[in-house]
């Protein structure tokens, strides 16, 4: 590959422009500074009080009942009974969550790279400042503002469903499949088509990393003879990679919890489906059936917990592949 | 699940903070290159894409002016004979219910949702940017580890507390986490914008005597308007298409929001009266696109600033 690996300096985020460097040189008076790093305190507190409310009463505290709850057996009505791993085996026994992970990892795995190939694709065109370079950008970026509506939603089933407009175009190359949204294979083809459809996002966050690039770069590249494929895979993809795994990091992250298209493109839960036979029953459109239909919440809650170890696993693999791959400026 | 090392990598992933929104905006370097086939190949390039991000909404308003029967079998984008009953059935309302309900239900939320994350969204990241206080490091940790948790881990026991409290039902649940700056990004937005704020400003308003109140006040607000507004239009937008909090958290077709109304009638009249659906659709919409359209510039810049979705 040839890319130089260098090891990012551990600079921490807030560290650099913090902590006043009082110590007993540069400061007469101790006690005064000391009265002075108290009040600081109090006032950081103070501002900081929404989100410590916030983060203690919506996010930790639930994050330990959820836990609790895991363990449970839970109908919202009777108190929680203890019910140890039961919710676990009866998890990974149950053929409807196998096939909600098999859903979930195919949209993830098929999804996420085709859009983030579309994205960076894209990004590279638009990196050349043309005339209309801003009207593009504005445009693709569109999709990634309405793409989580409930209207684009409707819009995709209906695009996708029988001699609608994809039909019609794979007739016309001798593919006779039907409508993606009424086969229980296809429909979630018709998401992955949905979230690549939205590369806008990541697209914007490319074309930032792109502008990052120093020209001098690829003018020595090119007095040295190197071609394009050579001069992107040896410059601008390492350039790029620290806004490239950021990319992959968070768009993996987000296509793991997928609701609201695959709920409304597979009709809803109407009668608990999700899709043509489960087609589009995705993770956490199941968590969503066995919490809030089923009444089973400590169910739920043990498969969210599952979700949040694969989320915390594949984040964790990312981070660890990173040093590998992801070339950090010296003191950038 | 969040450690020191988390939020050390995730602030150098992100890109480089002063490319987006800063203060003053760079003149766009590079030159125009007037190479004519590269650029003809550009630009054909670029349409080719652009018909396909466009395709399902222009599909979405010739579809609304279409009869029922003609919206899915038929090819032309636009009807030869144009109705427009699909709209005018608009008014008759969802299940007896005026769609300008749904519509007022949702732009309460949304709005309160913008206040409640300008309020505290700003407050933290000011203290995050501008105060020294002990365990500020610790909290930013717990802050970035916040924002890579998926929501449905909390998505259970904070409907189990909001129950226990009566406040089903209410927009209580979808309301207050916004007072409460459990949005990471948009903190994180405000914080990036507010270290690049020349120090000198608050180093002399600190001579001066200004407490950080008055600093947050007159100094660094009004110097943050672009992130403030930029936070303003993700959150208008996000609260607007929200599908899961409402379908959650709300019962009563009264209080449904727009998305929720918009299900109702898919669910309740389906397929005899797609015109009527797909009319209501493009409406719904219409207030995104509008923010869109007008403050794309903050978005798109937002975006490139932070990296990180609403």
């Amino acid at each position: 590959m040839g890319t130089t690996v260098t090891h990012a300096p551990a600079t921490e985020g807030l560290t650099k422009d913090s902590e006043p460097r009082h110590g007993p040189v540069n400061s007469p008076r101790p006690a005064a500074l000391k009265r002075r790093g108290r009040r600081e305190t109090l006032a950081g507190y103070l501002f900081m009080s929404p989100w410590i409310a916030g983060f203690l009463l919506l996010t930790a505290g639930p994050m330990v009942a959820s836990l609790y709850f895991a363990f449970t057996d839970y109908n919202l009505f009777d108190a929680p009974k203890w019910v140890g791993l039961d919710n676990f085996s009866e998890m990974f026994d149950d053929p409807r969550w196998q096939h909600s992970v098999r859903v979930t990892l195919w949209y993830v795995v098929v999804g996420t790279p085709l859009k983030l190939f579309a994205a960076l694709g894209v990004a590279l065109l638009l990196a050349q400042s043309r005339r209309g370079q801003a009207f593009y950008r504005a445009a693709f970026y569109a999709p990634s503002l309405i793409g989580a509506s409930v209207s684009i939603a409707i819009v995709w089933k209906a695009i996708f469903s029988d001699d609608a407009i994809v039909d019609r175009t794979q007739k016309l190359f001798g593919v006779d499949a039907g409508g993606w949204t009424g086969d229980p294979d296809l429909i979630i083809y018709s998401l992955v088509a949905l979230t690549v459809w939205q590369f806008g996002a990541p697209m914007v966050i490319f074309l930032a990393g792109l502008k990052q690039v120093p020209r001098e770069l690829y003018e020595a590249a090119e007095v040295d003879g190197a071609g394009k494929l050579r001069r992107f895979w040896n410059i601008t993809l390492p350039m790029i990679s620290p806004v490239l795994f950021f990319n992959v990091l968070l768009e993996t992250i987000h296509s793991f919890q997928i609701f609201s298209s695959a709920y409304i493109v597979g009709g809803g839960a109407g009668g608990n489906a999700c899709g043509p036979a489960d087609g589009s029953m995705v993770y956490t459109c199941y968590l969503y059936v066995q919490g809030f239909e089923n009444s089973r919440m400590g169910l739920a809650s043990a498969m969210a917990w599952m979700l949040l170890v694969a989320v915390a696993l594949v984040t964790a693999v990312l981070f660890w592949s990173q040093k590998r791959w992801v070339h950090y400026e010296e003191g950038a | 699940m969040s450690s020191p090392g988390l939020s050390t990598s995730l602030d150098q992933g992100a890109p480089p903070p002063a490319t987006g929104i800063t203060p003053t905006r760079s003149p766009k370097a590079g030159s125009l290159r007037r190479r004519l086939p590269g650029s003809l190949a550009w630009h054909i390039g670029s349409l080719a894409i652009l018909a396909v991000i466009l395709y399902p909404v222009v599909w979405v308003v010739g579809g609304s002016f279409k009869k029922s029967e003609d919206i899915i079998g038929s090819l032309d984008l636009f009807p030869g004979d144009p109705i427009v009953s699909n709209y005018t059935r608009l008014t008759e309302g969802i299940a007896d219910i005026s769609v300008s309900t749904f519509f007022l239900n949702s732009l309460t939320l949304a709005v309160g949702s913008v206040v409640g994350i300008l309020v505290s969204c700003s407050l933290t990241a000011y203290a995050f940017a501008k105060i020294k206080f002990a365990g500020r490091n610790l909290l930013f940790t717990l802050m970035i580890g916040t924002l890579l948790l998926p929501y449905h881990v909390l998505l259970i026991p904070q409907y189990v507390l909001f129950r226990n409290m009566e406040m089903i039902n209410t927009y209580t649940p979808l309301l207050l986490p916004k007072y409460l700056a459990t949005e990471a990004f948009f903190v994180f937005l405000m914080m990036q914008f507010m270290r690049n704020l020349p120090k000198e400003l608050d180093e002399a308003a600190r001579l001066d005597g200004c407490g950080h109140l008055r600093i947050y006040w007159s100094i660094v607000l009004p110097l943050c308007r672009p992130a403030l507004i930029t936070s303003a239009i993700f959150t208008f937008i996000n609260a607007w298409n929200d599908f899961m909090g409402p379908l959650i958290y709300l019962n009563e077709p009264d209080k449904y929001t727009v998305s929720l109304g918009l299900k109702m009638f898919v669910d309740q009249e389906g397929l005899a009266n797609y015109g009527g659906m797909i009319a209501m659709s493009l409406v719904a919409l219409l207030p995104v696109l509008a923010f869109f359209v007008t403050f794309q510039r903050y978005l798109i810049d937002g975006m490139a600033t932070s990296g990180l979705k609403g």
